[in-house]
C-alpha cells in the first residue's frame, strides 16, 4: 500500500461561537476567537489517500483528478469565504464551531467516497504553521 | 458546561526552544566518547533551536469543537516546557544528570512531561533538532 498526499490552500474568515451559551461564556471559553466580526487564516490542507499502485499507470490515483476533487469539494467552497456565514456545515443551527479540528472533520465528510481507486487515509488542516489538526475518520 | 464527545481527532502544536547540550557518557572513556559522539562531545557544549511538536488525541468536544483548550495547552507548555528548557544547558538539569541529552532522550522526557497535561492525551512528541534531524516518540494512532 502506498500513501499519497496532495496539498491545497484556502484563506477563510471565521469566529468561534456556541449559540447555547451566553456572550460572557463564549468570550470566556473562546477568548479573542469569539469576536463576531471574525478573523481569518491562510489554511493549508493536506489530504492523504491510501491505495495500491495500478500496474499499468503506475499511479495510486490520478493526481490531476485528486486536485480537481479538492478544488471542487473544498477550495471553491471555503476559499475567500466566511466559514460561519457562507459554508453550510458551519452555519448557525448546525452546532459545528469552525475550529481546526471541525474543519478537518468537515473536509473528510466532503471527500469521503469521492476519490475513486483509493481510500481516504488522513485529512490534515494547518491553521498556521505551528497549529494543525488531523482526522482519520474515527468516530 | 456539559461535555459531549464527538469524533476522535488529533491536535498538534509546535513550540520552539533554544538550548545547549554536550553528548558525553560516563560509561565511555574520553577516547570512546570522542569516537561515539564526535563534535557533539566538545567539552564546552553546543546548542540548537529545537522545534517541539506535541500531538494530543481525543474526542472533539461537541460544545467547543476542540480536542483540548489551546490556551490551557499553551499555558502548560509555557510553564512545563519552555520555562524549564528554553535558553538552558540541558546537561545541568536533573533529568540529564545520568541520561545523555540526546534528542532521543529529550523526546522521551518531553513526552513524559506532557503526560501531566490533563486537557487531552499526548499521543506523540516529535522534535526537530535541526532542519535535517527529527525524532518521534509515542504510540500508533489514527488508522493504518
Amino acid at each position: 500500500m502506498i500513501l499519497l498526499t496532495r496539498k491545497a490552500e484556502f484563506s477563510s474568515a471565521h469566529y468561534y461561537w456556541n449559540e447555547a451559551w451566553t456572550k460572557a461564556e463564549n468570550e470566556r471559553v473562546f477568548g479573542r476567537c469569539a469576536n463576531k466580526k471574525g478573523h481569518g487564516h491562510n489554511y493549508t490542507l493536506e489530504v492523504t489517500v491510501a491505495g495500491e499502485v495500478d500496474p499499468v499507470s503506475g499511479f495510486v490515483v490520478d493526481l490531476k483528478q485528486l486536485k480537481e476533487i479538492l478544488e471542487r469539494e473544498v477550495v471553491s467552497v471555503y476559499d475567500h469565504r466566511h466559514l460561519n456565514l457562507e459554508v453550510p456545515e458551519f452555519a448557525e443551527g448546525t452546532g459545528m464551531v469552525p475550529t481546526t479540528e471541525n474543519i478537518a472533520i468537515a473536509i473528510w465528510r466532503r471527500l469521503e467516497g469521492k476519490i475513486s481507486g483509493a481510500k481516504l487515509h488522513r485529512v490534515r488542516v494547518y491553521e498556521m504553521a505551528d497549529l494543525f489538526a488531523d482526522y482519520y475518520g474515527e468516530l | 458546561m456539559a461535555t459531549s464527545a464527538g469524533p476522535r481527532a488529533y491536535l498538534s502544536r509546535r513550540y520552539r526552544l533554544s538550548a545547549s547540550h554536550r553528548l558525553h557518557s560516563e560509561a565511555y572513556s574520553e577516547e570512546e566518547n570522542r569516537a561515539v559522539y564526535g563534535k557533539c562531545n566538545n567539552p564546552h557544549g553546543h546548542g540548537h533551536n529545537y522545534v517541539v511538536e506535541v500531538t494530543l488525541g481525543g474526542p472533539v468536544n461537541a460544545e467547543t469543537g476542540m480536542v483540548c483548550d489551546l490556551g490551557e495547552l499553551d499555558a502548560f507548555a509555557q510553564a512545563n516546557l519552555l520555562e524549564h528548557y528554553d535558553t538552558k544547558n540541558l546537561n545541568t538539569l536533573d533529568e540529564f544528570c545520568e541520561a545523555v541529552p540526546t534528542t532521543e532522550n529529550f523526546t522521551r522526557e518531553i513526552h513524559r512531561i506532557f503526560q501531566g497535561f490533563r486537557g487531552a492525551k499526548v499521543v506523540r512528541v516529535r522534535i526537530e533538532e535541526t532542519g535535517n534531524n527529527s525524532f518521534e516518540y509515542g504510540e500508533e494512532f489514527g488508522k493504518g
